[in-house]
């Protein structure tokens, strides 16, 4: 068993990312494909870190826009409001709706804020070869990609309201351009997170190097 | 050093290579340094991942051509299903949203479910599906846009916040969607990718041994 206390990719050995079938792999850069469904074959994602780092600070960007933008435009004869992603959730609670003010707080103003932060932390983690609690690194990294896709729970909600509230001077609702933007982030950081090798955590724990 | 590759299994999230043990009905194993759960034993894992699918293909037929909800203000009356808010949303300039509302609600479900019924049909009767690692391939890539659950939320959302302006009807998709929501989560828990795998490699030994 002792053998087995290292990684695969300093014993040679390569899983496949789609099938997660163990094969042998010579360390040359010929491209090498899984024996069993054929997906091409890395000891790493390849270009991890810098793809990741790419998408990172494009969601980054777009946050600013994304929080300061009309997210949101309602319209009546009788008021006329724009909302932001924070003062949607501000008047949520004002009007009592305190469940649902939580939710999309959660959705819309933590989950972002949570990836960018966790992601940076990562990406700079690994760039160190830092050997800082690579466990809770870990669970942290699967933390973002569970969570990571209901951020778009707010571009659902813009996208029903505006479609269903066209009642003239009764009442209209609109997308506003924040929409587009907060969706880029989410979309992007998703993209970021998929990219992010989660095994670069645990190489520098490892003796011997690994490409 | 003689290790038999087909016997181990690398940890996807951390790469430490571990030995596969067997597992009771029910039970995962999981890795021993980072935690990550590496397999399951899902017990008849295809029967009952094709029943969630078939059930769920059917809700999401209804899903899409029913109404959702509508609302009523002062004889004002107004109704909405979901193809309708994404061809609504493309009219008001918002493409790229409508674009991606229309991929993660509407196509990217839809391709998995009919992918799904495609490859599971044939391995109940012991048959293997053409293609079956290119489209495995693809599920792998598709899955994590697809957002029925997170459209299920925004739902309800839109639904208190329309209640406190509006009467609100409720529709039959939206129960659809609550029960398709439901399926789809007891679908993906079903599924093992392993099983299908251990299939086609019993099947091409069996084939390679005749």
């Amino acid at each position: 068993m002792k053998a087995l206390r290292q990684s695969a990719a300093g014993q040679g050995f390569c899983s496949c990312h789609v099938c997660s079938l163990v094969s042998r792999r010579e360390r040359t850069s010929h491209p090498a494909y899984c024996p069993r469904c054929g997906a091409s074959l890395h000891f790493r994602k390849p270009g991890s870190v810098s793809r990741c780092w790419a998408l990172l600070i494009a969601a980054y960007i777009l946050y600013i826009p994304a929080n300061l933008l009309t997210i949101m435009e309602t319209g009546s004869l009788f008021r006329y409001r724009k909302d932001t992603i924070i003062s949607g959730v501000v008047e949520l609670w004002r009007t009592g709706s305190w469940v649902i003010a939580v939710i999309v707080f959660i959705a819309s103003v933590t989950i972002p804020l949570l990836k960018l932060i966790s992601l940076t932390l990562l990406l700079v983690s690994v760039q160190r070869r830092s050997r800082w609690r690579p466990r809770q690194r870990t669970r942290l990294y699967r933390l973002v990609e569970l969570v990571g896709r209901w951020s778009m729970l707010d571009i659902y909600v813009v996208t029903l309201l505006a479609a269903l509230v066209h009642l003239g001077s009764l009442a209209t609702v609109k997308a506003g351009p924040g929409a587009l933007a907060f969706g880029a982030v989410v979309v992007l950081t998703m993209f970021a997170s998929m990219q992010f090798d989660p095994r670069l955590i645990w190489d520098p724990l490892q003796k011997e190097s690994t490409p | 050093m003689d290790l038999h590759p087909a016997q181990l299994i690398a940890c996807h999230c951390c790469d430490l290579l571990q030995r596969e043990i067997p597992l009771k009905p029910g039970c995962s194993a999981s890795c021993s340094r980072c935690g990550a759960v590496l397999y399951r034993n899902a017990t008849d894992s295809v029967d009952r991942t094709l029943a969630f699918t078939l059930a769920a293909a059917i809700l999401f037929v209804t899903a899409n051509l029913f109404p959702i909800f509508s609302i009523e203000a002062q004889g004002a009356h107004s109704t909405i299903n979901l193809l309708g808010a994404v061809r609504s949303l493309w009219d008001q300039q918002m493409q790229a949203i409508s674009l991606l509302v229309f991929l993660t609600t509407i196509l990217i479900p839809a391709l998995e479910l009919v992918t799904m019924i495609y490859l599971l049909l044939p391995l109940k009767f012991n048959h293997i599906p053409a293609g079956l690692s290119q489209f495995l391939r693809m599920m792998r890539i598709v899955e994590p846009w697809s957002m029925v659950e997170v459209f299920m939320l925004g739902v309800l959302v839109s639904l208190v916040k329309l209640s406190n302006s509006f009467k609100v009807i409720p529709g039959v998709a939206l129960w659809s969607f609550g029960c398709l929501t439901l399926l789809l989560a007891a679908a993906a828990a079903t599924f093992s990718a392993r099983d299908v795998w251990a299939r086609l490699e019993k099947k091409t030994d069996e084939e390679a041994a005749a």
